[in-house]
Order: C-alpha cells, then sequence, then structure tokens
C-alpha cells in the first residue's frame, strides 16, 4: 500500500505556464528510450508467435483446439466477449462524465478513449479467428454479389457484425475528434516529415474562436450519439446467447448483466491503465489521487450492481430450479470451484470491502490490485457463461468438457501483446494526455480580475 | 414474394420398442453420406462425425438391469433451433420440411450446433480423408464436405430428390415406402418408419398418431418431424 501526495513535484499544474504544460504532458512522445524498444520488441515477438499459432490453424485444420461436440465455442469466444467488455471504457469514462461535466476526466479521457479504440479492435479480430474457415468471412458483408448470397439478419452474429463495426468506427472518430487540438500541438511542436504528417491529420487547426466553437458542439453531441451505440455493442453481444435454446443462456437478464459486466471490467482496466501511464511518463502531477478517488467510487457503484446481477441471474435459476439449468449451474459450481471463487472475490468481495475506504480509495497499490483482479475475475466470468453450459446441455448422453489447447491459449495471450503493442505505439505517436482539455481546465480555474474583484474565471468546477 | 409450398411433409417414426440397439442404421448413414470415418482419437475428443448416434442408457439395479436405446438424429424441426442463427443461410429450411444445410455458404460460426438441442449437428474439425480403397465408396450423389463446415442428418435429400424426379416423369406423387432414407431401409426390424406426413394414410402418418407417440425434449418448442414411440411395455422401470 503506497500512500502518496501529489504535490511533492514542484507545482500544481494550474500554477505552470502553456509551454511547460505542453512539455510536460507530450512528454511520452520524445524520442524512444531502448526500454521503450525492449519492451515494443518483447510484445511484437507474443504478437508474432500468436500469428504463427493462428497461421498453424488455418494451414492444418481446426482440430489443433480443444473445441468438440458439444463444446463448439471456447476460449476465442470469451476472448471475445472480453475485449469487448473491456472497450466500454472509453465510452463510460469519457462520453458520460463529458455530458455529466465532470471536470476530473480531463486528464484520463485520451488513455481511455484510445483503449476503447485498440480493445474494440482486438475483439473484433476474435470471431474472425473462431471461424472454421475464416477465408469465407467475408460472406457476413451484405454486398450485391455474384454468388447470390445475402446475410441472414435474423442471426445475432450478424447483428454483432454490424454493432462492432459501427462501434469500431464510432470510437475511433471520438478519439479522433477529441485529439484535433492536441494534434496541431503536436504539429506545431515537430519538424520534418512528422510536422508533414501532423499537419495532415490535424485538419489544418488553427485555434480560432470559430473552430473551438464547431468542435466543442461536435465532440457534445458525438459524446450523446456513442453512449446508445456502446450499450447496443455489448447488448447485442449479450444477445448471441439470450437468443438461443441453450439452457444457462436463455435468459432474459443478459443484455443488462453483460453491459453492466463491459463496463466494470472497462472502468477496472481504465484504473491500471492509469497507474501505468502515470508510472511509465512521470505524469503524477496530473493523475492525482482524487482521479483515482472519483474512479474509486464508480468502480465501487458499478461492482455492486454487477453483484446484484449476478444474484438474481443466480437466485432465479434456484428458485425456478428447472432440472437441465439446475445441472449447468451444480456443473459449474461443482467442475470449476477454485476459479469460480476468484471470480466472486475478485468481483463482489473484494471491491466492495476495499472501495468503501477513501483512504483505500486513494492508495495506489490498492487501486492497482483491484483493478487487476477484477479484470481476471471478468475474464473467469466469460468462461464460465460460456464453457461449462456448452458443456451441459440437453442431452445428458453428449455431455462433454473442454480444454482449451496450445493454439488457443496463444492466440488469447497474443491478444493482450497485441493491445499492448498498439496502445504503445499509440502512446509514442500520439498525445496520450489530453493536453487542449487539461489546459482549458487551468483557463476555468484561473481568476480573473473584474473591476477591482478577483473571481474565478469558471463555477463549475468540482475537482 | 411467392411461398414456395409442397405436397411432402417428410417425417419419420421411430418405434422404441422394436429397436435393438444394432447399429446398423449408423453404418448405412456411413456408407450412404459419405461421412468421414473416425477413428478411437477422434470419439475420444468428442469429435465423431456420425451423423445418426444409438443413445443407450443402462436401466435398474444389478441383477435387473435393462438397457435402453435411443437413435438419435437431426429432428428437422418445424420450428428449428440452428435455422435462425446462422449468419450465411447455410442452416435454411425447405419446403418440403426438411432443415437443409449447404456445406458450401458455411463459414464454420458453429452457432448452430451449439444451438441444436438434440446436439445432433456435427463439425469437421478435422480435414478428412478416405484412404483407398475407401475412396471408391463415396457417393457421387452427395458433396464431400472439407474441413471447418457443420453438417448433419439430411434424410437422404439425395434419395428424395431422385424419387420426386422419377415420380415427375410418370405425372405422380412419390409413392408411401418408395422413398426412404439409407438407416430406414437397412433397419432389421423396421423401427424406423421414413414417409410423408402430409398423406394422413401414409404410414408414418398413422404410427405419428400411436397413444406411444412422443417428441424429443416437446417442451422446447421445436416441433420435430420425428415422432418417437414409448417403448419398455415388458419393464418394470
Amino acid at each position: 500500500m503506497s500512500e502518496f501526495s501529489g504535490q511533492t513535484h514542484g507545482d500544481t499544474p494550474a500554477a505552470k505556464s502553456a509551454a511547460r504544460l505542453n512539455d510536460e504532458m507530450l512528454s511520452s512522445m520524445a524520442p524512444p528510450t531502448w526500454r521503450w524498444y525492449a519492451l515494443a520488441f518483447v510484445l511484437g515477438a507474443v504478437v508474432a508467435w500468436g500469428l504463427y499459432a493462428f497461421s498453424y490453424m488455418v494451414a492444418t485444420d481446426m482440430s489443433c483446439t480443444g473445441l468438440n461436440r458439444p463444446v463448439m465455442w471456447g476460449l476465442f469466444i470469451v476472448s471475445f466477449v472480453f475485449w469487448v467488455g473491456l472497450s466500454h471504457s472509453g465510452t463510460m469514462v469519457s462520453a458520460i462524465l463529458r455530458l455529466s461535466r465532470a471536470e476530473w476526466r480531463r486528464p484520463i479521457l485520451r488513455a481511455a478513449e484510445a483503449m476503447t479504440v485498440f480493445s474494440i479492435t482486438v475483439a473484433g479480430l476474435f470471431p474472425i479467428i473462431h471461424l472454421g474457415r475464416n477465408w469465407t468471412f467475408y460472406y457476413l458483408i451484405p454486398y450485391p454479389n455474384q454468388r447470390g448470397l445475402w446475410p441472414n439478419f435474423r442471426s445475432a452474429l450478424l447483428w454483432d457484425a454490424v454493432a462492432i463495426t459501427t462501434y469500431i468506427i464510432g470510437s475511433t472518430l471520438f478519439l479522433y475528434l477529441g485529439m484535433l487540438p492536441d494534434l496541431a500541438i503536436a504539429r506545431d511542436r515537430s519538424s520534418g516529415w512528422r510536422r508533414r504528417v501532423y499537419a495532415v491529420l490535424a485538419m489544418g487547426w488553427r485555434g480560432s474562436a470559430h473552430e473551438w466553437s464547431v468542435y466543442r458542439k461536435a465532440s457534445t453531441l458525438m459524446a450523446a450519439l456513442i453512449i446508445p451505440v456502446a450499450v447496443s455493442v455489448h447488448s447485442i453481444v449479450a444477445f448471441d446467447f439470450a437468443v438461443t435454446l441453450v439452457p444457462g443462456w436463455h435468459s432474459t437478464i443478459f443484455p443488462p448483466y453483460f453491459v453492466i459486466g463491459a463496463i466494470n471490467s472497462g472502468v477496472a482496466a481504465v484504473i491500471t491503465l492509469m497507474i501505468v501511464i502515470r508510472k511509465a511518463f512521470r505524469l503524477e502531477e496530473y493523475l492525482t489521487p482524487q482521479h483515482f478517488d472519483n474512479m474509486g467510487k464508480l468502480l465501487l457503484v458499478i461492482s455492486l450492481l454487477w453483484s446484484y446481477a449476478y444474484f438474481v441471474e443466480v437466485n432465479i435459476t434456484w428458485y425456478a430450479h428447472e432440472p437441465i439449468e439446475w445441472e449447468v449451474f451444480s456443473f459449474m459450481a461443482n467442475r470449476y470451484t477454485p476459479i469460480l471463487a476468484l471470480m466472486i472475490l475478485a468481483n463482489t468481495v473484494l471491491p466492495i470491502s476495499t472501495l468503501c475506504f477513501k483512504r483505500l480509495r486513494r492508495s495506489i497499490g490498492v487501486m492497482l490490485t483491484v483493478s487487476v483482479l477484477i479484470n481476471v475475475a471478468m475474464f473467469i466470468e466469460r468462461y464460465l457463461i460460456i464453457v461449462p453450459t456448452l458443456s451441459r446441455k440437453n442431452m445428458p448422453f453428449m455431455w462433454g468438457s473442454y480444454f482449451p489447447s496450445w493454439v488457443e491459449i496463444s492466440i488469447a495471450v497474443a491478444a493482450f501483446a497485441g493491445f499492448g503493442l498498439l496502445y504503445l505505439l499509440f502512446a509514442k505517436w500520439f498525445p496520450i494526455m489530453a493536453v487542449a482539455d487539461v489546459r482549458e481546465l487551468k483557463e476555468r480555474e484561473a481568476e480573473v480580475r473584474l473591476g477591482r474583484a478577483k473571481l474565478p474565471a469558471d463555477v463549475k468546477d468540482e475537482l | 414474394m411467392k411461398k414456395l409450398t409442397s405436397p411432402y411433409t417428410w417425417g419419420m417414426v421411430i418405434d422404441l420398442d422394436r429397436c435393438t440397439g444394432c447399429g446398423a442404421c449408423v453404418v448405412a448413414c456411413q456408407a450412404e453420406n459419405n461421412v468421414a470415418v473416425c477413428g478411437k482419437k477422434e470419439i475420444a475428443e468428442g469429435r465423431n462425425m456420425h451423423w445418426l448416434r444409438i443413445e443407450r442408457f443402462w436401466v435398474g439395479e444389478y441383477p435387473d438391469v435393462r438397457v435402453r436405446f435411443l437413435p438419435v438424429l437431426c429432428q428437422h424441426c418445424k420450428d428449428a433451433p440452428c435455422e435462425p442463427v446462422c449468419p450465411v443461410y447455410a442452416s435454411y429450411h425447405n419446403p418440403d420440411g426438411l432443415n437443409g444445410q449447404v456445406y458450401n455458404r458455411c463459414v464454420g460460426t458453429r452457432y448452430c450446433g451449439n444451438n441444436c438441442p438434440y446436439a445432433v449437428r456435427v463439425f469437421n474439425f478435422y480435414s478428412h480423408e478416405w484412404p483407398p480403397p475407401l475412396d471408391n465408396q463415396l457417393s457421387p450423389d452427395i458433396t464431400v464436405r472439407s474441413r471447418g463446415v457443420m453438417e448433419k442428418c439430411t434424410f437422404c435429400v439425395q434419395r428424395i430428390r431422385r424419387a420426386k424426379e422419377e415420380a415427375g416423369g410418370e405425372g405422380r406423387m412419390i409413392r408411401d415406402g418408395e422413398v426412404q432414407p439409407a438407416c430406414a431401409q437397412t433397419c432389421p426390424s423396421e423401427a424406423l418408419v421414413f414417409g410423408n406426413l402430409a398423406d394422413p394414410k401414409s404410414r408414418v402418418a398413422r404410427l405419428t398418431r400411436s397413444p406411444r407417440s412422443f417428441k424429443l425434449l416437446e417442451d422446447l418448442g421445436t416441433h420435430p418431424s420425428v415422432t418417437y414411440l414409448k417403448g419398455g411395455g415388458r419393464e418394470h422401470v
């Protein structure tokens, strides 16, 4: 437990000059050190191994996975649902806090939005990796073709494809729009070919009053539009399960339950990333204990909601005692007792018991432990929804079991490395802190003269 | 759009009192439909390719032990759970009431396999081969399925098609008993009866009306085309 104070390193952001703020917040874009290269190399090697495993599976056949009849979905779909869940952080933290004008969001939002884009990209790969004939994935794309094929819009998988594509496009636009002024700063600070690249990306941003007013309207509108998309994406992922006849999946609580679970893992992942970024780029002055305190409160609420949804799901199954559903749940509890216990511990007991206390919410060590464990638990939760349920379907003669093979584990691990690599490259090439937003906050906090009186520039400050 | 209709509704009756569990239907199905030959390893992994399986249940305590058999094949549900979930229409319903499967349209999401409560859909996890002389028995009427696609019982649709062509040429309907799938043709005790349920006088339609009849997992509302006749009349249990 490392209790720390944010005031040890010199002045507060409010007291610094604009140039110094730029320097500090864009420090991540300095030329890479050997440590950056080493990390990129390690992550790249893991991704390369995952690519090898995937190519091996495509070149031979699906027998190198652990899948069988009846467990026809395994770690790939578990990873898919997990990564879609992670992608909810950006929207939750950025859009909702933007609309509710929570000023403390500013240093966090870029990291969260970038995380959304990269995790949904990783998530979008999994359904394709999972296909038996990956090379024909374009059969799912609705366009007039010579094959005379048209996809089946009644299928939840097609809803998935539509929802995820929408979310990838929407969240990328959301990230890019928010980054425009910062790209202009990056342009003004760089030279040579980099300057030309940033100039194109900044789309001629000059920072005029008109541009700011349009930008403000556009980002508010975008924030309002992206929230329903985010909620619908994970509802639709839940439909993949809820619309089936499979006992244990066929449940009306799934869509809200999945959305809550997604936000739970997303918020936890944002906290983890905040800790990593603040340590790696020495941004302790910008990501203060106050931010962790606020995020901790958010996580506590989501954690309580998740626990309630899980309790309802299990309780209703127990109360109804439908034989086959009860068999699914008993099988899960018997076969997977240790990881089930870990899930409940890390998702319910630990967050609720620690995040109630302000002192613990402000401790970086505690927040890191809790947020990482929540994501471990959320991965387990997805595994326990998919695998035990398929192992115990309606025909007892065809009951089975599943354990992932080296191919599946390699690809699932490579997804984490790929996400890390994308993030690493992003942090080096693009502003990882929302510089313009933080500086805007500084302006709002500053005092202005009105005759003889000194007044705060903006009264909406909550920090 | 014009709705396709058909004078046929294919269905099957399986009399559990007559089934001896000999497994001839399983072998016949395999020989007829180019079903891949699986070894010990594949079966142990739960990846066997049988379109038709005989479930065996032991009932009672020693010495009063009885064995019960339940042949399970694709139930050709009228409200099939496998059909709406397929994103590419590889699994579809034909006007004769059969659940079709278009192999070269299938991309291998395996969603249909998950959603089938009877677990009768089999997936080509392996790239199967027919080493000589097994390749000589491959039927030219049926696609040899590649790896990565789902397959299942078709009620020997190639036989139905052929019978339809012959009957159509003579300008008549298919007669009762004129066409039957390989399993029903082979069954020595005539436990499996196939025919047109739309014709109330057909043998299969008459047997379906038996008081012993029931459907598998009837409560799920899938409305299977396969009817079982309850067995076990001689047993205490």
